[in-house]
């Protein structure tokens, strides 16, 4: 066999590129991943990825920060050194509130999107996992793995039937790499 | 985006025929791949020098202390104050923007947001600035924070707006800089992408590697709609804090509890005018009119009706109360601001807030370029003048009729003040040059809904009601990018 290792179908057009998602799906043939320039909404439900948890993270997130905001204003104003501010109370629980509604955003904000490069594996300086330059311009990309489909001739018949405009045999995972 | 058509009598966000995915990102990454031409040049210079004025003002004003601006034992509070609210407030339309239109689905913030957000940071960065050089010691800026320290440890006073309003700006920068990046790293993917060499590397290195894969863009749309839900209480919460800085003093003509509704309105008032005043610029330098429409303009403006009225009512309303409280010092405040020393600044305030935008109502002014963008300078003379009343007038005349006193500004005042305006100029015109101005991946997503093309299409296919047709083609009469000879055979 040869070494391709993927074969990527590369349409002009979400539509068309979606309908080559289904025409693959119908024969059998596993997809790898999509890479498109901007978000195709449906998608999701076609490939079967599930629902993102990334809400729950924001939510356990947001709540931590509002209770080191709680806790720090309270050890300082309360426990550790009490002010007398014009005889008013220590513990003024109202004055407290602006404070950690800021942090409980802070920490959301941060936690989620921190989170979210995590488990997207995006940091500065990442090599970017590329295989199709234009990917990110106006092609929308379907990539089948060459080893675990055999049928190539086939897979190129749908893609080419679907409207793509492309059909190409990577013989790199990534083209980007130097 | 697939199948569905959008009703044709809404007006195209994309204007233009011949519009592809490959031309969105070429007509946007022209100023980005392209070197500059002379317009920007020129632009870049006279901003960059009065950045440079700004760094001569604030390191004086460093080196001297706040005694070498214009302010006395009456006034403490001035131009530092009334520049600090100035900016911040103008800051607020970048994140109202991207946060409060996303959550409301108003895809006319697609084309819009990128610049509008970026301008958010550049101006609190402006803000900023103004609070530690306000401080007189700069060097001990830290002490706002609440950091162990060697006096017990004795805190800060969680009681005090302006503790809040430290935690309020400083997570506002940071939380606008995080949903900015997060939005530009596709994009930032796309220049990648499309350089070579050295760029390339450069770009790779910002993009974190992006591949736009599906579940990096299922979590991405997943996390722009969380940033967005609680970046909006945010903007809210962050000039609500600043009004808090007035409002909670017991300085008549500051002591009212309607100050932050008025000031979150009168931050989103200014913001979209200098959305306005740069994008109006920026739409025809870089030729991006089949982005930022006719519509989006006329859209601003009528944002811009709606929140001057609301602070043209605010006014009255702060007026009526001084009146109807019963205080004299209340009172006198209120007369004194309109009729004392500094009436000038109240009528200037009043007619370039009040008066002035009501212009807007007429078709013809919304939707003409030079007049919009006029208007949108007034609207922010307008809105310095109204911090400045708010600050000084309240202050000049206190209880002691022997310290009443006026304030002058020095030139350190007057070269921080202009010197600001010189540095958001320039970090804006940076921008422009280095990364897109346009949320190339957002205009992509209303290429086959929204476009000037995709209802030609539908137009053409016969099956749309005549009535709504007509009434569609009568509305792009307004558009400046639209051909009309198009329409005429259909």
């Amino acid at each position: 066999m040869s070494d391709i290792k993927y074969i990527l179908g590369s349409f002009g057009d979400p539509d068309e590129m979606m309908h080559g998602i289904e025409k693959l799906q119908e024969n059998n043939i596993s997809i790898y991943d999509v890479y498109t320039p901007m978000p195709i909404h449906g998608i999701e439900a076609k490939l079967g990825i599930k629902r993102s948890r990334i809400d729950i993270a924001a939510f356990c997130f947001g709540i931590t920060g509002t209770c080191c905001a709680f806790a720090l204003i309270y050890f300082c104003a309360v426990i550790d050194w009490r002010v007398n501010i014009g005889g008013k109370p220590s513990f003024a629980l109202p004055d407290f509130i602006p404070i950690m509604f800021e942090l409980t955003v802070l920490f959301c904000a941060f936690g989620m999107v921190l989170t979210y490069y995590a488990s997207t594996h995006l940091f500065p300086g990442r090599a970017p996992r590329v295989m199709d330059l234009r990917a990110t311009d106006d092609r929308f990309v379907i990539a089948v793995d060459a080893k675990d489909n055999a049928a190539h001739t086939v897979i190129d018949g749908l893609l080419k039937d679907a409207g793509a405009l492309e059909v190409k045999y990577n013989e790199r995972k990534y083209i980007s790499y130097e | 985006m697939s199948g569905h058509n959008e009703s044709i009598l809404r007006e195209p966000l994309i204007t233009g025929d011949n519009i592809t995915y490959a031309k969105i990102t070429d007509d946007i990454l022209m100023p980005v791949e392209n070197k500059p031409n002379k317009a920007w040049w020129i632009g870049f210079i006279v901003a960059s020098l009065g950045a440079l004025l700004w760094v001569v003002a604030v390191s004086y004003t460093f080196w001297n202390g706040i005694g070498s601006w214009g302010l006395n034992k009456t006034v403490g509070w001035a131009w530092d104050i009334t520049g600090f609210v100035w900016w911040v407030g103008i800051g607020h339309a970048g994140t109202l923007i991207s946060a409060v239109l996303l959550l409301f689905r108003q895809n006319w913030r697609n084309s819009i947001n990128r610049s509008a957000e970026a301008m958010t940071i550049f101006a609190v960065i402006c803000a900023a600035t103004y609070v530690v050089s306000h401080m007189g010691r700069p060097w001990l800026a830290y002490w706002v924070l609440p950091l162990p320290n060697q006096f017990g440890s004795l805190w800060v006073n969680f009681n005090s707006p302006l503790v809040w309003d430290m935690f309020a700006i400083s997570t506002y920068f940071s939380v606008s800089l995080l949903f900015w990046y997060t939005g530009l790293l596709p994009d930032i993917a796309t220049i990648r992408d499309r350089a070579v060499g050295t760029r390339r590397k450069i770009y790779s290195i910002f993009s974190f590697g992006w591949s736009g894969s599906v579940k990096t863009w299922q979590r991405f749309e997943a996390v722009s709609l969380i940033l967005a839900g609680i970046s909006t209480p945010l903007v809210l919460s962050v000039h609500t804090i600043v009004s808090m800085d007035f409002a909670t003093s017991v300085i008549p003509g500051w002591h009212t509890t309607i100050f932050p509704p008025y000031f979150v309105a009168g931050a989103i008032f200014s913001g979209f005018a200098m959305v306005l005043t740069l994008l109006l610029v920026a739409r025809k330098v870089l030729g991006l009119e089949n982005y930022i429409t006719m519509f989006h303009i006329e859209s601003m403006n009528k944002i811009i009706i709606l929140t001057g009225s609301i602070v043209g009512v605010a006014y009255l309303t702060e007026f009526f109360i001084a009146w109807y409280s019963g205080s004299e010092y209340e009172q006198y405040a209120f007369i004194n601001r309109s009729t004392g020393p500094y009436w000038w600044s109240y009528w200037m305030m009043m007619t370039c807030n009040v008066i002035s935008p009501q212009l807007l109502w007429f078709k013809k002014i919304r939707l003409s370029i030079k007049a919009t963008w006029i208007l949108s300078i007034v609207v922010n003379v307008g809105m310095w003048f109204e911090r400045f009343v708010i600050i000084v007038t309240s202050l000049h005349r206190d209880y002691i009729p022997s310290s009443w006193a006026m304030f002058y500004p020095t030139w350190v005042d007057i070269s921080v003040f202009v010197g600001s305006i010189g540095l958001f100029f320039t970090l804006f015109l940076l921008f422009l040059r280095v990364l897109p101005s346009i949320a190339i991946a957002e205009v992509k997503l209303l290429l086959k809904s929204a476009s000037e093309q995709a209802k030609m299409k539908q137009i053409k296919e016969g099956h749309e009601n005549k009535e709504y047709v007509a009434e569609y083609i009568e509305s792009l009469e307004k558009f400046d990018s639209v051909k009309q000879e198009d329409y005429a055979k259909i």
